[in-house]
């Protein structure tokens, strides 16, 4: 009985649960509530894979209309995956939040902070989980709008500033969203994702579906932050509190990258988005330019949290590429590096966290000789950081493989060649931060901190150690992936 | 005890050791027994799966797959199993002479040195038993990763920049080069394990790739696999040396460098295959870009006073060597290429041991400083002679065998222009090894070397030891020679 | 296209004007309210997108009433529940939007982007 109504409750328990978190008004007892949903979440979603993987993909109606009049959930292998690592990383970074926050939000607003938490959780698996185009968009504003607050939170004056940045970029994507949808609306008359795919005329089509499809499009760009629509991400991750960038660097992005691909793959067609309109090689230029620029750039950078921003940006061009490529191949790569990516960079933030905790600043500077007196939150980056360049034996590793392969089999090797190239670019951003952790002369702050609390010190090992894990054992990432590309491209695995 | 079982142990092992050393973190005394204990065993297990290799088994392990289509992968050949034997016999000797040199210095962070060794050994064992090109690259990376601690050990300026170096060539080429290569076999091949006569040789490969683009396909392999150190990739080798001196003996012996060059002939007899090679020629040029650097280095060493400079430098000529010997594309040249790894390997050792033991009784660096120095340690500069014999290749040093396989490689394919640089970089060798022991045995003209002493028993025993070694080599050769044969002969 | 062709879709052509005039002042405007009554404008010209294609040339409100006629022709009710979502999505990002804009001017004293941009560089 309940096993049937999985998919609605994961959505209404953090739903019902952030309301609730206002109510109650006492720190504690909200922070024991959030948690608990977020885990709860969390063990939905394994229990919605262990259903799709025993029996296919799952359809529910919600409140019993009949598709396509009703709202459809659907989860299959590509959405049980999106939601795994957004609600295992939105429970893992909850349990992290409560020391961190101490430092950023008065003690007696924390009740706040976990209601808007739960809500940007909320939109995010909302997202991913509805078959229905315009409930797609009612998620993605629950959780951008959480997302703006939550950014705002932060302790300099210019967290609000960047959140108010943010928020004006992601209107205006959301409302492009908004339009594309209501083109298709008035070209199918449906909004039932799988029935636009039925409906819609890609093959010589009235040219209002190449508009819908470009609004949608430059829509998700903004809010993939894919260069160059890129120019709120560094402001917001590097304003925002730690522990919220933790999560949206995680998640959000990566969410916005998998309505992308439900877009192109499932309701138009790789052959519409790639054959008949030329979006494959813009694609890959975009991806290619973002990836060396924004490593470029992450390579000049001081503060630390701008630094991982940019490299955000670079490794959205991963996925891109990855998805840009139309083969299983390809695609498992880009969906794969979601997953992957997730977590590198949850981590580093985490890592991040840890070190702002104890220091007080993210510059680059003032970690000077950190790796001596904090020397297990500095080997925690350390991993992390080989994660982010792709060495073997992290999760970095088999996405970089993956989508390398994938490019030389379709014989790109200017891909194949950049691609490589931009990880040593990220070998020389990583690795300015080890070599000032561990060969100079502590600075004041590093001096007189000590090791993270262990509140924090334990989830962000958590999340390191799966980085590894995931970069020996793929049954749950790659393999997954593979299956989630298969069922997109209607391959037989 | 299975070859299976065998072949797990090899691997896990080391990772004991490493855990052993983190728990015994605090007793330095308990720490050492058991890196000590367990590397003996490591050997003694890889002795007993040795004989088994050596009559023509070839057990393998699966561990199954890392991405869908992606196996990581155990098979033991012969090339792999004399790495294999000649990284964990020299750890022993190693870890007894790192005590000694790593107290009497009173090092700091000794736990994470012992801990990162284990972890190097680890991917030797990994990289000796590699089924496939991609565990042979995770391994390969792995040695990366697990080696940088160690180099930039005493965490100075000067550590930091050496650091940079090591890591930014050896990171640079081998994602920039070998994993491309690697990718770029998969898309030809179809398939990543290693066959006998070469994955690019199989008829499933035939037509898929053209010639020359086969020979840009083994540049990216030669230059990828930069712990080879092919000039012009061989900078990081003397930047390395800002590490200890049994660090110095890990790079340069036991594990870096061979992995390298263990890879080359790896790639040349498993992935190209020594009759495709043959047949289309297209390592021709590789020859002579290792000649050039067996020159080069050997010229550029002699122009080192620092002593472990100019052995760094020989390093880069003696690897070199080995390349060439995997280039010449000839039964003789691989055999050749394949013996050295252990010659030079042991009498490199000797030659770091040496310098460690110098550094550690008189703190002298410089071999303008040693006149005189043997007369007080005549057992480090007696077993410094010797293993410069092997090096230089001269009777009763292992070395002679080697390069008189690789000369014969040489004469086999043609290549009189070759043979000669041989012969010149063997004058060259004696030029820049032999006056060292000799000035140290001349008498000293200063009253500096007095009151001074032999170095420390655990520093000398084991070099003393690696020396026998050398002269023990010269009169196995011929058993090394039986057990590489195989290698080159295919049978399909 | 006649010219009856184009002044028949006078609703779009209102759209598109509505639609560019706020993306203009939301892109031109340094000021922050000014930004977001842009950015207001803007999604108010998605709404009457979506109503006016809800429109059913004939159609009666779409409420069914018990003495209807049988062929009675309905207009479609579903764009403009939707713009209802949407105005809802609008009106708690203003909110948001100014409460932003309040603490900004708090920590700065002043809403012109351009100003703050000296502060920030300055400080």
């Amino acid at each position: 009985m309940i096993a049937e109504q999985l998919p609605i409750l994961l959505i209404v328990i953090p739903l019902i649960a952030a309301p609730l978190c206002v109510l109650l008004g006492h720190r504690r007892a909200a922070y024991a509530l959030a948690l608990a949903v977020c885990w709860v979440t969390f063990g939905i979603s394994v229990a919605l894979l262990v259903q799709v993987q025993q029996s296919g993909p799952i359809s529910y109606e919600l409140g019993g209309w009949a598709v396509p009049y009703g709202i459809e959930y659907v989860v299959d292998y590509l959405s049980s995956f999106v939601m795994l690592f957004v609600s295992g990383m939105g429970a893992i970074v909850m349990t992290y939040a409560p020391t961190s926050l101490n430092r950023a939000l008065l003690r007696s607003k924390h009740y706040l902070f976990h209601a808007t938490y739960l809500l940007c959780l909320t939109g995010l698996l909302g997202m991913c989980i509805t078959g229905d185009l315009f409930n797609v968009f009612v998620f993605l504003e629950i959780s951008s709008l959480s997302t703006y607050a939550l950014v705002s939170l932060g302790v300099t004056r210019r967290a609000p500033l960047a959140a108010f940045q943010y928020l004006v970029m992601g209107t205006i994507g959301a409302t492009f969203i908004l339009i594309g949808i209501g083109l298709l609306y008035q070209m199918t008359g449906t909004l039932n994702m799988a029935d636009i795919a039925h409906r819609v005329q890609t093959v010589g089509g009235p040219r209002t579906v190449l508009v819908a499809f470009a609004f949608l499009t430059v829509g998700l760009f903004i809010k993939m932050a894919v260069f160059p629509l890129h120019s709120w991400l560094p402001n917001t991750y590097t304003y925002a509190p730690s522990v919220v960038t933790c999560f949206v660097a995680a998640t959000a992005a990566k969410v916005s990258v998998y309505a992308f691909i439900r877009l192109i793959y499932t309701v138009f067609t790789p052959d519409f988005a790639f054959e008949t309109l030329p979006l494959d090689t813009e694609l890959t230029g975009l991806a290619l330019i973002g990836i060396i620029t924004a490593s470029l750039t992450a390579i000049y950078q001081d503060n630390v949290k701008r630094l991982l921003a940019y490299s955000s940006i670079a490794q959205i061009g991963y996925m891109l590429l990855g998805i840009s490529m139309a083969n299983v191949a390809g695609l498992t790569a880009g969906i794969v590096h979601m997953f992957n990516h997730a977590l590198i960079k949850g981590g580093l933030f985490m890592v991040v966290g840890c070190f702002a905790y104890r220091m007080g600043s993210v510059k680059l500077d003032d970690w000077r000789g950190a790796g001596k007196t904090m020397p297990y939150t500095s080997f925690a980056w350390v991993v992390g950081g080989l994660g982010l360049i792709g060495v073997p034996l992290t999760a970095g590793f088999v996405s970089k493989w993956l989508l390398l392969t994938a490019a030389v089999e379709n014989n790109q090797w200017l891909v194949a060649g950049l691609m490589l190239v931009s990880s040593l670019l990220a070998l020389v951003y990583v690795w300015r931060v080890v070599e000032t952790l561990y060969f100079a002369d502590p600075s004041e702050q590093a001096a007189a901190a000590r090791e993270a609390p262990r509140g924090m010190l334990w989830p962000t090992y958590v999340v390191i150690g799966a980085v590894v894990v995931f970069g020996v054992w793929t049954e749950y990432s790659a393999v997954l992936a593979f299956q989630a590309a298969s069922d997109l491209l209607e391959v037989t695995p | 005890m299975t070859p299976l079982l065998m072949i797990q142990l090899s691997l896990g092992l080391p990772l004991l050791a490493m855990l052993l050393v983190g728990l015994f973190g605090k007793f330095p005394n308990l720490r050492e027994a058991g890196t000590l204990a367990v590397s003996s065993v490591l050997f003694w297990v890889n002795c007993n799966l040795a004989t088994r290799v050596f009559s023509g088994e070839r057990p393998q392990w699966s561990l199954g797959e890392m991405m869908p289509g992606f196996e990581i992968g155990f098979t033991v050949e012969p090339l792999g199993m004399l790495f294999a034997l000649v990284a964990s016999g020299l750890w022993i000797v190693t870890t007894v002479y790192a005590i000694g040199y790593m107290r009497s210095h009173d090092e700091r962070n000794q736990t994470r040195f012992f801990a990162c060794f284990a972890i190097s050994i680890c991917a030797a064992m990994a990289a000796a038993f590699a089924g496939n090109l991609l565990t042979l690259f995770v391994a390969y990376e792995l040695m990366t990763i697990a080696t940088y601690p160690l180099v930039t050990h005493h965490e100075t300026e000067k550590a930091k920049q050496g650091g940079r170096v090591y890591l930014g060539i050896l990171m640079s080429t081998s994602v920039a080069f070998l994993m491309l290569a690697i990718a770029w076999t998969w898309s030809v091949a179809d398939t990543l394990e290693f066959a006998d006569g070469g994955i690019l040789a199989l008829p499933h490969s035939e037509g898929k790739i053209r010639e020359w683009q086969l020979g840009l396909l083994l540049g990216l392999f030669v230059f990828g696999i930069g712990k080879a150190a092919l000039m012009p990739f061989h900078r990081w080798l003397p930047a390395a040396m800002v590490a200890p001196t049994p660090v110095s003996a890990l790079l340069h012996a036991v594990a870096v460098v061979k992995v390298g060059v263990f890879s080359v002939l790896k790639v040349a007899v498993y992935v190209f295959g020594i009759d495709l090679m043959h047949d289309t020629g297209i390592s021709d040029w590789l020859c002579y870009v290792a000649a050039a650097t067996i020159l080069l280095a050997s010229l550029v060493a002699m122009t080192k006073d620092n002593l472990k400079a100019r052995l760094a430098y020989s390093t880069v000529s003696q690897l070199a060597y080995i390349t060439l010997g995997a280039a010449l594309a000839s039964a003789a040249g691989v055999i050749g290429g394949g013996m050295h790894i252990a010659m030079h390997a042991m009498g490199k050792i000797t030659l770091f041991f040496c310098a460690g033991a110098i550094y550690v009784a008189t703190h002298k660096t410089e071999i303008s400083d040693m006149r005189g120095l043997g007369r007080v340690m005549p057992f480090t500069f007696g077993a410094f002679l010797i293993a410069s014999l092997s090096i230089i290749g001269l009777p009763p040093g292992g070395g002679a065998w080697s390069k008189w396989f690789l000369a014969l490689g040489t004469v086999e394919s043609g290549q009189v222009v070759l043979m000669a640089a041989l012969m010149i970089s063997s004058l060259l060798n004696i030029a820049y090894l032999i006056p060292i022991p000799i000035r140290g045995f001349l008498p000293a003209t200063d009253e500096s070397s007095s009151g001074l002493r032999e170095a420390p028993l655990m520093c000398v025993v084991p070099l003393c030891l690696t020396a026998i070694g050398s002269i023990v080599l010269f009169f196995v050769a011929p058993e090394i020679f039986g057990w590489l044969v195989p290698i080159t002969q295919v049978t399909r | 296209m006649s010219t009856e062709q184009v002044l028949g879709l006078y609703n779009y052509w209102i759209v598109i004007f509505l639609m560019m005039t706020g993306f203009y002042i939301v892109i031109a405007r340094k000021n922050m309210i000014k930004t977001i009554i842009g950015l207001n404008i803007f999604q108010t010209s998605v709404f009457l997108l979506y109503i006016t294609m809800g429109k059913v040339r004939d159609g009666e409100a779409p409420i069914i009433r018990p003495d209807a006629e049988p062929d009675v022709i309905y207009s479609n009710p579903l764009p403009s529940v939707l713009m209802l979502t949407a105005i809802v999505v609008g009106i708690a990002t203003t909110a948001l939007a100014l409460a932003l804009i309040v603490r900004i001017r708090e920590d700065y004293g002043t809403v012109e982007e351009d100003k703050i941009l000296i502060l920030d560089r300055e400080s």
